[in-house]
């Protein structure tokens, strides 16, 4: 059975969590100012590293809405998911405690979990990394809660009373896509109705820093952080670490339309491939991420023409912005040349396993507002990144159907592609 | 109806079995692994007591290429997707392109590699920190790696919901050759027996303590308090039915035949927790009645009030010791994520034997009105089998697996 | 500067086996000098980590040229001798 014979998945709520803009709202006026978020890191003295630029969130916990003890048992990320999904039910207007908890499932995407918890909590048991065997009588009580992250989606559960299906999803950089994948697929299979689902990361911590200096995947551009981010440009130099996240309401279409809900877009195609290659690199040619877009294409039964934007990867690695141009010309031809390409990732910065649920929100915005976001600080593209990548402002530009796509070590490649539900293609 | 997936090969990486047959027999044998902790010195530790796996020499079985860049969750892993697809018969460099996937469930991720990056970082300085960071703890290291070393560019993931997640696997690798991949290669490893790990692990409150190796883990035993943890668990060549017999294939274990995954409500809500909708979920997913079910692999918290919402949820299914009950994990620890896809093999395994594992240490409590197979094997005859995973936060999956044909 | 202190083929050797173990059919302690990385085995993640063990173990930092440019032994040898001999005694 062709899944889009049964039941289709439309979004109707949209939360965000993101630096330079709390709130799916500020999320998009700062991507349609084409303001960036990138600075010098200041959760943390970051002098000693190579990289010192980070895209901060200015989240406060107890103004979100959280409660003490919901601060106090989880991480930064899952805080974040907490309040992002709070956000999205709210805008969906859907009547939570009018359904049936059952029915209602929960698909939190994160490539590193609790790393920041982690991290500071190793800190103290182990006294600074002195002790070999660390020391239990100094760790906090939910330390657990850090070790699986699946208690991110425990907590979203709670927040929402959802008891249906509920997983996270961490397939690395792609966990933000793959989730929202996920999530489609429990509704289509008739396992659930309703899902919150997106993804969250807090990874601006010590340790991701220094992991990310020793493969000098991030940038040193320290001395300009505002411009570090720099998807295209011939002048990039790694990516910028960022954080945050971004939470959906998905739901059924017909019951959707039934109680007269404002749907963003369907989640209309979605696919994932493995480059089985290497775990951080990529081959130039871009095969398997063309592979998962043609598949995504062809089960949201959209012809590549019908492609009005392409939300990119564009994490400002050399390697990265030359294999994503390969594949989107090797998956849509030369309707690529034709299609705005752009990466939000020049503004927020990178965010690991939540920035394709961030990218999610930010296509699912542009085909709300008409309009795409830029490609902040390109000024010079890179002579192999030859598409049209909406440089450093705005476009109005009306769009029927979005490509959302992720690239994430490990060798995922992953596409979602987001259309209107009663667009004529189908 | 659409033919369900088949498993057609079996990697077993458990603390009392290194191999398939291994693990069988020490299993069938009721032939424990738990023992005091040797991969670092617990004393210090109120629980001091796991399920090693002892004779794992990664460089037997791995490149040296591989071992620098790995934890021991991930080179375990490894060994157990190579033997699963010689179990299976399967060249994967035969295999048209995009044919086959990993899904692989995730827990903590590799945590001791991760502990000794993080003493690097911290006690000498961020430039002490491996370039293998960035992945090799990282929770979906297994899945990148296992398509890596075997070329597998079809549709790979990675779950985690806790314990649950090891069936959560198996659900979406048959939800994927549903949709169309030939094989995934399915399941899950486990390994964070590190200091650090062990502290995060105790902070559960859900470990048994002290040093009776005999009465640690005692899942629906009145002196039920608390589990120990192993490591290791299994994966599985998930294949699509027509694909396995189009190839000829040598072993079809059985079929995953139907699975389903609930949450328990938020604690103080007085509503009914999720393990019993679980089940019902899975029979029904399956097409199959709880008369059909000849066995139940049970989840076995060892916590009183989960043994009792456990044992509860089967007696409301089946009926009062209507069906053997069995938890073979007693003789392992609780694996996390590689627990649930280990028991799928266990019951894979019972189905072609014609056996049920025992439970050891557990005494024949008459706590719980649930028929548990204690202290030695017991034949007869298994079509079809219930395996039953929870995980810490409420998550609840079960997953039915059936004989195939005659 | 001592003649000791010089960074020779066979603390590569080391290093290299130590960051990244050694393909299969490949010889290390074969005439390897002149041979391209990657036809011993190793990828731009196993010079990183050979790169910065070196870089660790000797006080030196290598620049982010460093390990793209020296496509060989013999040249990541060179170019690590360059900056011991340019770096002030320690």
């Amino acid at each position: 059975m062709s899944p889009t014979d049964g039941r289709r998945v439309v979004i109707t709520g949209v939360g965000v969590t993101a630096p330079g803009g709390i709130g799916a709202k500020n999320f998009w006026q700062l991507l349609t100012d084409g303001r960036t978020a990138t600075r010098r890191i200041s959760f943390f003295d970051p002098s000693p590293f190579r990289s010192q630029i980070a895209a901060e969130a200015d989240f406060d916990p107890e103004a979100s809405g959280l409660s003490p003890q919901e601060i106090r048992r989880m991480d930064r990320a899952a805080q974040f998911a907490v309040v992002t999904a709070r956000e999205a039910v709210a805008d969906s207007g859907l009547d939570f405690a009018g359904l049936d908890p059952h029915r209602v499932g929960v698909t939190i995407g994160s490539a590193v979990g609790a790393t920041t918890g982690l991290d500071q909590e190793y800190r103290a048991v182990s006294d600074g990394g002195r002790l070999d065997l660390v020391d239990h009588a100094y760790a906090v009580p939910h330390l657990y809660n850090f070790l699986v992250p699946s208690s991110f989606t425990t907590e979203v559960a709670w927040a929402v009373g959802a008891e249906g299906p509920g997983t996270v999803v961490s397939t690395g950089c792609t966990s933000g896509l793959d989730a929202v994948g996920y999530a489609t697929d429990l509704i289509r299979d008739g396992v659930a109705d309703v899902v919150v689902a997106g993804a969250s990361d807090a990874p601006i911590s010590p340790i991701t820093v220094a992991c990310f200096d020793a493969i000098k995947a991030t940038t040193p551009r320290n001395d300009d952080p505002e411009h570090a981010s720099r998807p295209f440009d011939a002048s990039r130099t790694g990516f910028v670490l960022g954080e945050g996240a971004a939470v959906f309401v998905l739901e059924e279409l017909e019951s959707a339309r039934r109680r007269g809900a404002h749907i963003y877009a369907e989640v209309a195609g979605y696919a994932t491939r493995s480059n089985a290659f290497h775990m951080t690199g990529l081959r130039p040619d871009g095969a398997e991420m063309a592979e998962a877009i043609r598949v995504a294409l062809d089960e949201a039964r959209i012809a590549p023409e019908g492609i009005d934007y392409i939300n990119a990867h564009g994490s400002g690695t050399k390697q990265n912005d030359r294999h994503e141009t390969a594949a989107f010309k090797r998956s849509l031809g030369d309707h690529a040349y034709r299609t705005p390409v752009s990466s939000i990732k020049s503004m927020v910065g990178h965010s690991l396993g939540a920035i394709g649920s961030i990218e999610v929100a930010a296509s699912v915005l542009a085909m709300e507002h008409g309009v795409v976001p830029p490609t902040a600080n390109l000024h010079n593209p890179d002579p192999e990144c030859d598409l049209d990548y909406v440089p450093l402002t705005a476009r109005d530009w009306r769009t029927d159907a979005v490509l959302s796509v992720g690239s994430g070590f490990g060798g995922f490649q992953s596409a979602v592609v987001l259309a209107r539900p009663d667009r004529s293609s189908r | 109806m659409n033919a369900h997936p088949v498993v057609t090969g079996l990697g077993v990486v458990a603390p009392n079995g290194l191999g398939l047959e291994e693990y069988w027999a020490a299993t069938l044998e009721g032939r424990s692994a738990i023992g005091r902790i040797t991969r670092f010195d617990p004393s210090d530790y109120p629980s001091r007591l796991a399920g090693e796996i002892g004779a794992f020499s990664a460089r037997e079985h791995l490149p040296s290429r591989l071992l620098p860049q790995t934890d021991r969750m991930t080179q375990l892993a490894l060994v157990s997707a190579d033997w699963s697809l010689q179990d299976a018969g399967i060249d994967p460099g035969e295999l048209p392109d995009y044919a086959a996937g990993v899904i692989t469930a995730g827990h903590s991720g590799g945590f001791e590699f991760g502990q000794n990056e993080l003493k690097a970082l911290w006690s000498k300085g961020g430039r002490y920190v491996s370039a293998y960071q960035s992945f090799a703890w990282f929770y979906a290291v297994n899945s990148g790696q296992i398509s890596i070393r075997h070329g597998l560019r079809g549709p790979s993931s990675v779950v985690i919901s806790d314990q649950a997640g090891g069936l959560d696997a198996l659900a979406q690798a048959r939800r994927q050759v549903r949709k169309g991949t030939s094989l995934v290669v399915a399941g899950a490893v486990d390994a964070s027996i590190c200091s650090w790990g062990w502290v995060a692990q105790l902070a559960s409150g859900r470990l048994a303590t002290g040093d009776d190796v005999e009465r640690a883990y005692l899942p629906f035993d009145s002196d039920a308090r608390g589990h120990v943890p192993g490591e290791g668990g299994a994966l599985l060549v998930v294949e699509d039915a027509e694909h396995a017999r189009a190839r000829g294939a040598g072993k079809v274990y059985g079929q995953l035949a139907g699975h389903a995954a609930t949450m328990d409500p938020r604690p103080g809500s007085g509503r009914a927790p999720g393990i019993e909708r679980a089940i019902e979920g899975a029979l029904r997913d399956a097409g199959v009645s709880p008369a059909e079910v000849d066995v139940v692999f049970a989840d076995a918290a060892a916590i009183p009030e989960l043994d009792r919402a456990e044992a509860e949820a089967i007696t409301k299914t089946f009926g009062p010791h209507a069906v053997p009950v069995t938890a073979p994990k007693t003789m392992t620890g609780r694996l996390y994520s590689g627990a649930a896809p280990l028991d799928v093999a266990a019951a894979l395994l019972s189905i072609r034997d014609g056996v049920i594992p025992p439970t050891i240490g557990t005494s024949r409590a008459d706590r719980y009105d649930i028929d548990l197979v204690v202290g030695t094997p017991r034949p007869a005859p298994v079509r079809t089998a219930l395996v039953l995973a929870r995980g810490h936060g409420g998550f609840n999956s079960a997953l039915v697996v059936r004989a195939v044909g005659r | 500067m001592s003649a000791t202190s010089l960074f020779t083929l066979d603390d590569l050797r080391r290093i290299l086996l130590e960051a990244a173990g050694a393909e299969e059919g490949v010889d290390l302690s074969g005439d390897i000098i002149d041979t391209d990385f990657t036809a011993l085995g190793y990828e731009s993640l196993a010079l990183l980590e050979t790169g910065g063990r070196i870089e660790r173990e000797y006080g030196i930092a290598l620049d982010d040229s460093a390990l793209t440019d020296a496509v060989t032994p013999r040249s990541l040898i060179e170019i690590v001798n360059a900056q011991l001999s340019a770096a002030p005694s320690a």
